[in-house]
């Protein structure tokens, strides 16, 4: 490709680094090397910036206490730890609870566990992607070790009621983990007053560098380790802190944090203008996902007729970035395993687009979206077979 | 891109060759479906008297490779005559673009299936009964045969289970069917090592210009079917593609209800303890959908 001005509407597979944060991570690269768990000052000092970031971290979580966190290399990790401390704090138990639409960190997790001779329970969704909570109760029981859905979806943004599900869980004693990985910085959160006793989140997606994570792990809930060995994160995570990655993170908190009023206005209102464009000037269209309850910057749109992969070749054209839940865009010979879990036509999931946009898209780039999705799409019609004579 | 698609790939996707549908064609071929993420639709005009293709046109729903496979197929079988349209192999196909990647080859052999399935038509041959001495089924999720398997092993030389998906997409859905490949290609290549201390000079299947008819499972009928029609072959399918299968693997299906394009089935046996239960059943919605051409939701309840 030429070089063009990416459009990067790709947001939830990753995000731009906020500029604040790559400056305030630089020196930390440089000058401010040191070790943190050292003795010296030289590496001791880096402490309070540590302690800031971690805190910044909190206020955007609204957690009760900086040290309720565990800094982890991804969210992929968070998860892992989440599902591995619950099962071994009740060693008893062989039963856990997730739905058919969680990321693979969760979904690959509980078939490794299935194949160990755990029980799993994959909670269905109906064809708008929502949970119904009657299905966790009656899945629920005194065998139950972890309970663990998605804050948001990854493909379609839908939010699903995890403060409800939690306190669900608590009532009858279960640990609840939600991999909140596309929901932290996007939607307000305040895990004090919540029940939730575990959340992952990934600095990446909310624009600090890849490599960096986190649990949260509510005060009181009992915690083994994933990684053991140094005496790092109080205990509960070995290994050196990344502490260029961490200040960046803490940056990335405090901004998304002071963003999080304008989401709706701003991201929000851009994401409509899209979606309602592109419905109102392309046939055989269709949203999917819960537009009721659904992440300000995410829409997924399925394009009767068309081949996913075929239209992201297109958008590269234009250097327009998305991606697809179509098969050949994912490298396997199946759509999204979430759209099909949502019941969506085949011949709607492998025409299906995922737009994603973040505070840093402008108008601009909307604009010009807006302007070549009906040719894209009308020239792929032209070449499929199945386009319906009649307009 | 993820793809690393060649700049004639791109060329022929970007800029496609022969878009279109001739009227009055001497012969169509369609293969693929939209359930199964792509589908081509060929159309020749030939010259009766020196048996040449004058013109082809083609339609394709699809990803990029399968868009370009099916414009680089119509520029090569222009101005040839039907026995040499007939030796194209799919190799040939993806030569012409300069290469796919390996998991897109099954593109180029589409690209070739609808080509035979053309001739076959412009010959006049009965489809119908080709089709059932084409072999069984392997993969209900592509519906791909043994038969097919068996040819593109034959023709491209492929020793592994991904290499048969990447060709056919055989296996590449519920992944039930990969034991059943790697059997095929155990005995494909016995043979094929057979055959080349035989006579090592002469083996080259790949050349010979038999008429197959259209090796792909039939194209979705175009007009509305009848709630009767659709039963009756939902009925078939189950009855005569799906049972058997699941029968050879310690399991069975009882089919419930038909309503309208909702099936309701039990599975039982080994089937119903699988822990694929539900990826059993994607396949099998995926089936029914591809034979009635109409997204059929299945429904799997306790037996």
């Amino acid at each position: 490709m030429d070089e063009k001005k990416v459009i990067y509407l790709d947001n939830n597979a990753t995000t731009m680094v906020d500029p604040e944060a790559v400056k305030a991570m630089m020196p930390y690269f440089s000058e401010l090397y040191g070790n943190a768990s050292s003795m010296h000052d030289f590496g001791n000092n880096l402490n309070k910036a540590i302690h800031e970031a971690r805190q910044n971290l909190a206020d955007l979580l609204g957690a009760e206490n900086e040290s309720e966190l565990i800094i982890t290399s991804c969210g992929s990790e968070s998860d892992n730890t989440a599902i591995y401390s619950a099962l071994r704090t009740y060693p008893e138990r062989r039963h856990f609870i997730t739905s058919q639409v969680e990321h693979p960190a969760i979904i690959n997790t509980a078939k490794v566990l299935e194949s160990r001779g755990y029980r799993v329970t994959y909670l269905p969704v109906d064809r708008a992607g929502r949970l119904n909570l009657d299905d966790l109760k009656a899945a629920l029981t005194d065998d139950t070790f972890l309970v663990s859905l998605m804050w948001a979806n990854n493909e379609t943004g839908t939010v699903f009621p995890v403060e409800e599900a939690a306190k669900i869980c608590a009532e009858r004693g279960v640990l609840f983990h939600t991999d909140a990985v596309q929901a932290v910085g996007k939607v307000p959160m305040s895990l004090k007053d919540s029940a939730i006793s575990m959340l992952s989140l990934s600095g990446h997606k909310l624009h600090a560098p890849k490599g960096i994570g986190a649990l949260y792990v509510k005060r009181g809930v009992r915690f083994k380790p994933f990684i053991t060995g140094g005496h790092q994160e109080r205990g509960r995570r070995a290994g050196t802190e990344n502490v260029p990655s961490l200040i960046a993170l803490g940056v990335a908190a405090k901004r998304a944090k002071e963003f999080l009023p304008l989401e709706e206005a701003q991201v929000g209102r851009l994401r409509d203008k899209l979606e309602q464009s592109i419905l109102h000037n392309i046939d055989n269209t269709l949203v999917n996902g819960d537009i009721e309850n659904r992440l300000s910057g995410t829409t997924n749109i399925s394009f009767g007729y068309v081949e996913g992969e075929a239209i992201l070749l297109m958008l590269n054209q234009y250097g327009i970035c998305a991606s697809s839940g179509s098969a050949c865009s994912s490298g396997s010979l199946e759509p999204s395993s979430v759209l099909r879990a949502m019941g969506v036509p085949f011949t709607h999931a492998h025409g299906s687009i995922r737009f994603s946009l973040s505070r840093f898209t402008t108008e601009e780039e909307i604009d010009k979206v807006i302007e070549v999705m009906p040719q894209i799409i009308g020239r792929l019609r032209e070449i499929s077979p199945y386009t319906p004579a009649a307009k | 891109m993820g793809w690393d698609y060649t700049d004639d790939v791109k060329d022929h996707f970007l800029h496609p060759r022969n878009v279109g549908e001739i009227e009055n064609p001497d012969g169509r071929g369609e293969v693929g479906s939209i359930v199964c993420g792509d589908a081509l639709s060929l159309t020749i005009k030939v010259d009766k008297e020196h048996d040449i293709i004058e013109d082809a046109k083609f339609k394709t729903f699809g990803c990029g490779s399968a868009i370009a496979s099916s414009s680089a197929l119509t520029e090569m079988v222009k101005g040839k005559t039907i026995d040499e349209a007939l030796s194209i192999t799919n190799e040939q196909i993806a030569d012409y673009l300069g290469g796919l990647p390996q998991q897109k080859m099954h593109c180029s052999v589409m690209g070739r299936e609808a080509l035979e399935a053309a001739i076959a038509d412009y010959r006049g041959e009965n489809w119908k009964k080709e089709e059932e001495e084409e072999g069984t089924m392997v993969c209900y999720c592509f519906s791909v045969t043994d038969k097919k398997i068996e040819r593109a092993i034959r023709e491209n030389n492929l020793k592994t289970v991904e290499d048969v998906t990447n060709y056919t997409k055989a296996g590449g859905g519920c992944t039930s069917c990969l034991g059943k490949i790697e059997e095929i290609i155990e005995r494909v290549r016995a043979e094929m090592d057979k055959e080349q201390g035989k006579a090592p000079a002469e083996t080259a299947p790949a050349k010979k210009a038999e008429v197959k008819a259209a090796q792909a499972a039939p194209a979705a009928p175009k007009k509305k079917l009848t709630n009767l029609e659709r039963m009756n072959i939902i009925q078939k399918v189950i009855n005569e593609e799906i049972r058997p299968a699941l029968v050879h693997d310690g399991g069975d299906i009882i089919l419930n209800d038909i309503d309208g394009t909702k099936v309701s089935v039990s599975l039982i046996g080994a089937c119903a303890e699988c822990q694929a239960v539900r990826l059993t059943g994607t396949g099998i919605e995926k089936r029914l959908s591809k034979a009635v051409g109409e997204d059929i939701t299945l429904e799997i309840v306790p037996a």
